[in-house]
């Protein structure tokens, strides 16, 4: 069912039959999901479909009672939650947490790479690299013309785009994204996808997400999740017209 | 795209340059006291003797609301029992004034003090030995609060106490200290405390040049307590804790020990307590368990909120306004006092949540917005 972006490049994530059970309610159901390097995915499916649960798992807050999870060669399921952060898989949340008292180039600093140290931090002065790197991340989020602006001033698709710039802060090659547009301005949605498509392609990046308007946006190969398993994979136009999709979307 | 927008990491904060000119004239001021004081008495600018003690007093307030202000202010951790750690750097110098007082005590014992003479002890207890070296007494009063910080904070910090719940328990360790001291068999006098000092470093205390000497080594004190903070507040270290302060449990998320930067800086934080305590009690002459009581953390607590909580130049000038203020009004209306000060903190909670220096740089950005 999957068709490999670059021939004969490994997997960057790979769940095959993971079956997740919450007191005897199945929030996965022998699910599975390839996603290719460089790839940008977006999951979709009705509330309740396990979206959330599917990415606990990958981020090990969830222990799947069976199946696959790997990361290129890492199997998922044996670590822990620090371990798979620092394998380079970063996770956006919901609800944007930055430090508002902050400005958004201090954001950014606090999630450079590097040493955590109380003493060491205590001196720790940017290199030309770090430099650079924030000065990319900034562009690359949109964010230069509010470098300077303390966090808690910017608006809340800014406050989106700063943390997904956290993220990448930290380099990751896989980056869950939970809901980003939820509650945002049209334009706000559209820039969104912008940037999505933009970071996509040096990493991979999934994207969970109800709104269509920005689904559409992404255009990229859509997978679409239904109690627990997978109903329908393929480009938005071929899901949208498939059959037992519309029954799960608008039989309700 | 580059370079410049880092740069704005390497500078202070909006609002930088009017906290510096103002930390200026503060310290301008403070240091024309001593001189102000040899001039001949009737000169209309010659300050009294009681001018010099009392200002160095503040000198030393000043001190420790820096303190308060570096936990309480930039690490959100809210600690109503700093009082005992600045009781604690007082008793450790203290026990070094006692030793010196030598046989010129009332029963003249070569080595006891006078309590311990009066409970019939035989010998000096085994930790108030070394106290009679001035370098092991001064070492002490810094390493005695830094220690009980390090314990007492890594068990809070470590089991995630925040919030009120530090706040209480910090009230309940300054308390249990002071019910301790007040016990007789503790060995640091009881009720009474330590009184009767005679000299420090072989200068008798009373002497007017002691008494500018204390003065300068507290105004020095408290420069290089806030330059020390001011490096560590702009530092990534700084920012830490004010990430931790926004939102705890994203700075864990990022990899960060959020334990270990608490501890850091509450210890720290007490240290800095201790030596603002260590140089207030040969200015005041004495030392009781009062200086334990839960009331006084709470006082300091408010100088740093009536200065302008979250900058260092705020808690300094709130030390001294508010009491300045306490010492005019304790001879004009004493009873008045408690009111007032309850009264103030009220008033700026509601009102000027950023206290006075968030009323001085406002009026400032106004000035320039003016045109
Ligand atoms: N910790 C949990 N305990 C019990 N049930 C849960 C838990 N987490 C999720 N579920 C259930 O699993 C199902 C899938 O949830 P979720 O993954 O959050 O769905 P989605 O994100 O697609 O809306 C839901 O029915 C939800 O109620
Ligand atoms: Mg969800």
């Amino acid at each position: 069912m999957t068709t490999p972006a670059a021939p004969a490049a490994e997997p960057v994530l790979y769940l095959d039959g993971v079956t997740v059970t919450f007191d005897g309610f199945r929030a996965l159901n022998e699910l599975s999901i390839v996603v290719e390097p460089g790839e940008l995915r977006t999951i979709i499916g009705p509330n309740g479909a396990g979206k959330t649960t599917m990415m606990d798992v990958i981020t090990g807050k969830t222990k799947p009672d069976r199946g696959t999870v790997r990361f290129k060669q890492h199997d998922l399921t044996r670590l822990d939650e620090v371990r798979i952060a620092n394998l380079g898989i970063g996770r956006k949340f919901q609800k944007p947490t930055v430090f508002d008292h902050l400005t958004v180039v201090e954001n950014l600093e606090l999630a450079l790479k590097g040493e955590r140290r109380p003493l060491i931090v205590l001196f720790a002065r940017l290199d030309a690299d770090e430099r650079a790197r924030i000065d990319e991340v900034l562009t690359l989020v949109g964010l230069t013309a509010r470098a300077r602006a303390p966090a808690g001033l910017l608006s809340h698709g800014q406050r989106q785009w700063l943390e997904i710039g956290m993220l990448l802060m930290q380099d990751p090659e896989l980056l869950l994204i939970d809901e980003p547009v939820a509650g945002m301005t049209d334009h706000e949605t559209h820039e969104t996808a912008e940037l999505l498509r933009r970071i996509a392609g040096e990493r991979s990046v999934v994207v969970v997400e109800h709104d269509m308007e920005f689904v559409r946006a992404l255009a990229r190969r859509v997978t679409v999740l239904h109690e627990g398993r997978v109903l329908a994979e393929g480009p938005i136009d071929h899901v949208q017209n498939d059959p037992r999709v519309i029954e799960v979307y608008l039989g309700r | 795209m580059g370079g410049p927008i880092t740069a704005a990491l390497a500078g202070g904060r909006a609002g930088g340059r009017a906290g510096r000119s103002l930390w200026l004239i503060w310290a301008i001021a403070l240091a024309a006291v001593p001189l102000l004081n040899k001039l001949p008495a009737d000169s209309p600018f010659y300050l009294s003797d009681f001018v010099v003690s009392v200002t160095g007093k503040w000198i030393c307030y000043a001190i420790l609301a820096l303190s308060i202000d570096l936990i309480w202010g930039y690490c959100g951790i809210l600690s109503l029992g700093h009082g005992a750690f600045f009781a604690l750097g007082g008793y450790a110098i203290g026990m070094h004034l006692m030793r010196m007082i030598g046989s010129r005590g009332v029963f003249g014992h070569p080595v006891l003090p006078d309590f311990m003479v009066f409970l019939n002890w035989p010998a000096l207890p085994w930790y108030w030995h070394g106290f009679e070296y001035f370098v092991f007494a001064a070492f002490m009063a810094l390493a005695v609060p830094g220690t009980l910080a390090l314990v007492f904070g890594w068990l809070a910090f470590r089991s995630r106490i925040t919030g009120v719940y530090f706040s209480i328990i910090t009230q309940a360790m300054t308390y249990a200290l002071m019910l301790a001291f007040f016990r007789n068999d503790m060995g640091f006098g009881g009720n009474n405390g330590f009184t009767g000092f005679k000299d420090l470093l072989g200068i008798p205390l009373q002497t007017p040049e002691m008494r500018s000497a204390l003065y300068v080594a507290s105004l020095l004190a408290l420069m290089l307590s806030f330059l020390l903070c001011r490096f560590i507040v702009s530092s990534k270290l700084g920012r830490v804790l004010v990430a931790i302060r926004d939102a705890e449990s994203r700075v864990r998320f990022l990899g960060y020990s959020v334990t270990a930067y608490k501890l850091f800086v509450f210890t720290l934080s007490a240290v800095l307590a201790g030596l603002a305590g260590a140089l207030y009690v040969p200015q005041v002459g004495i030392i009781n368990p009062g200086e334990f009581s839960p009331a006084n953390s709470i006082e300091a607590v408010i100088w740093v909120a009536v200065g302008g909580r979250g900058t260092l130049s705020g808690a300094i000038l709130g030390a001294l306004a508010v009491n300045g203020a306490k010492s005019w009004l304790t001879t004009v209306a004493p009873d008045l006092w408690l009111f007032v000060l309850g009264g103030l903190f009220v008033a700026v909670t509601v009102v000027l949540p950023n206290g006075l220096i968030g009323l001085l740089r406002r009026r400032k950005r106004d000035e320039g917005n003016g045109q």
